[in-house]
């Protein structure tokens, strides 16, 4: 926490004396002040506005999650779907998302149907791609005991497959939060009424520039919390899984009890 | 079949791409005792391990059960080196797995659980996570998920093996307890462990006809490792090893 708080200051501080050296006019490069008091002013603006992207952002994570672990879910469940839709998929990848913007507004209109489909497609790649791998990869081991034990391919699936693939989807969801954002807000700059996007680029186009700022700080603060609160909920989710990065995560008493 | 065998395995044919494991490999396994096979790595003891368990099909040849087991479904519990514990599941959970993966409904399935996690020393730990437990404490919840199929046949595949020498030593001896009355097949690669253990010691080779019995035992096991069947076979079992 101290550490953020004096890499933030660090950061005003040198964005202070950039100013203060080079003095660019205010409509180009406005100094940290400036954005604090186009922030105050425009403050209700600027929240009901977050509250848009948010939206378009949670709304696109969950809906490219979900259709992500269900695609890569029916590829590892069906040999013809693996043959026909794998190719499929991964030839969509080289449609660049952003070239499709226009489209999407073309198609559904300035609402908030394209931002979320933007970001639903741009994040649903990773997390597809993350879950098919976590669900191919479960250990030989674990996968040998499950048959030995009768289990069905089902409950394979359910109870093997599955929460050994969570962590590698974990890691999907994680670039997903990450990237989340960047969908909608590509969506609001191409075609919107609303979103933190929309206000950027109407700051920009009437030389708002510390507005623009503002906006640009809250959405990098609201990334950023989206990003640790995923986080935060992926880890206590696997809990069980053991971070080797920790040192002494688990200390034994001398009896040989385990102590966490 | 003879009524005191478990299994026969009667002249199996295995390759992989252009390898030959077994070329006509046949063998008995008399029920209710231990068989330790040795032999050097990639002769192919897990292999033969995982065919028994019907975890793989062999090239040709059959294995026949008896006529209580008749297949080898719901009749073979499976103990591998790694303790397979699955990390996201409770020590009384990952007892009750093979419960839980066929979906059954039984309300005593927990009672049986923790009645085992007693006979294994683990009962104060069963709610604890795998990731808590030492190696030794891991493999016995193996050991507890393994009775609790309740197998006449139990596949061992070198579960002692990443153990320390007290710890191995401990396991083995509640082992050989706890499994007494079943079929075992315990693939090892200590010559002790399977002197301390077994009824009969096969060895395996790459060479045909594969297996060969190097002795067997009547003696009670555990055997401790002062007495006179050790002592007199380690020296002998090293030298057929090699």
């Amino acid at each position: 926490m101290i550490r953020s708080i004096i890499t933030t200051l660090g950061i005003l501080l040198a964005w202070h004396v950039v100013i203060l050296v080079l003095a660019p006019p205010r409509f180009i490069f406005p100094g940290p002040w400036d954005v604090m008091v186009a922030f105050v002013d425009n403050f209700s603006l600027l929240i009901e506005n977050l509250a848009i992207t948010s939206v378009e952002i949670v709304v696109g994570l969950f809906i490219g999650c979900v259709l992500g672990m269900l695609s890569a879910l029916l590829l590892i469940s069906f040999d013809g779907a693996r043959r026909w839709l794998l190719p499929v998929l991964v030839v969509s990848q080289a449609i660049p998302v952003f070239a499709l913007a226009p489209l999407l507004t073309l198609w559904f209109g300035y609402g908030i149907a394209p931002k979320i489909i933007m970001a639903s497609l741009i994040i649903f790649f990773p997390v597809s791609a993350a879950c098919h791998d976590g669900l191919r990869y479960a250990p030989t081991s674990r996968l040998d005991l499950a048959r030995t034990m009768g289990a069905s391919n089902w409950a394979i699936l359910r109870h093997i497959r599955l929460p050994s693939a969570l962590p590698a989807i974990a890691s999907g969801v994680r670039v997903a939060a990450a990237v989340a954002p960047i969908g909608a807000v590509v969506g609001e700059w191409v075609g919107s009424s609303k979103g933190l996007g929309y206000i950027m680029l109407h700051a920009n186009a009437r030389m708002q520039t510390d507005l623009m700022f503002a906006a640009l700080f809250l959405l990098c603060l609201a990334s950023v919390a989206l990003y640790f609160s995923v986080n935060r909920l992926l880890d206590n989710l696997l809990s069980w899984q053991a971070d080797t990065t920790r040192h002494n995560q688990f200390q034994y008493s001398q009896q040989g009890t385990p102590r966490q | 079949m003879d009524q005191t065998l478990a299994l026969s395995i009667k002249n199996i044919s295995l390759s992989f791409a252009k390898t030959t494991i077994f070329d006509g490999l046949s063998v008995d396994l008399i029920a209710q005792q231990w068989t330790c096979l040795l032999g050097q790595s990639g002769c192919g003891k897990s292999t033969l391990l995982r065919l028994i368990a019907g975890l793989q099909q062999a090239d040709s040849g059959t294995i026949e059960y008896s006529e209580q087991l008749k297949s080898s479904i719901n009749n073979i519990a499976y103990m591998a080196q790694d303790d397979c514990l699955m990390p996201w599941l409770s020590v009384l959970d990952n007892v009750m797995l093979g419960a839980r993966l066929r979906g059954e409904k039984n309300t005593n399935a927990s009672s049986k659980a923790l009645a085992l996690l007693e006979v294994v020393g683990l009962s104060q730990h069963h709610a604890s996570m795998p990731a808590t437990l030492s190696g030794g404490q891991r493999q016995r919840v193996a050991l507890a998920r393994t009775l609790f199929e309740d197998c006449p046949i139990v596949l061992m595949d070198e579960p002692f093996s990443k153990l320390d020498a007290i710890s191995r030593y401990k396991l083995q001896n509640l082992s050989a307890k706890a499994l007494q009355g079943r079929t075992v097949v315990l693939v090892t690669h200590d010559p002790q462990e399977a002197l301390r253990l077994a009824h009969t010691v096969l060895v395996l080779s790459n060479k045909s006809p594969n297996i060969s019995q190097f002795a067997s035992f009547n003696s009670a096991i555990p055997r401790e490792l002062d007495q006179p069947t050790i002592t007199a076979h380690q020296q002998k079992l090293w030298e057929y090893l090699q």
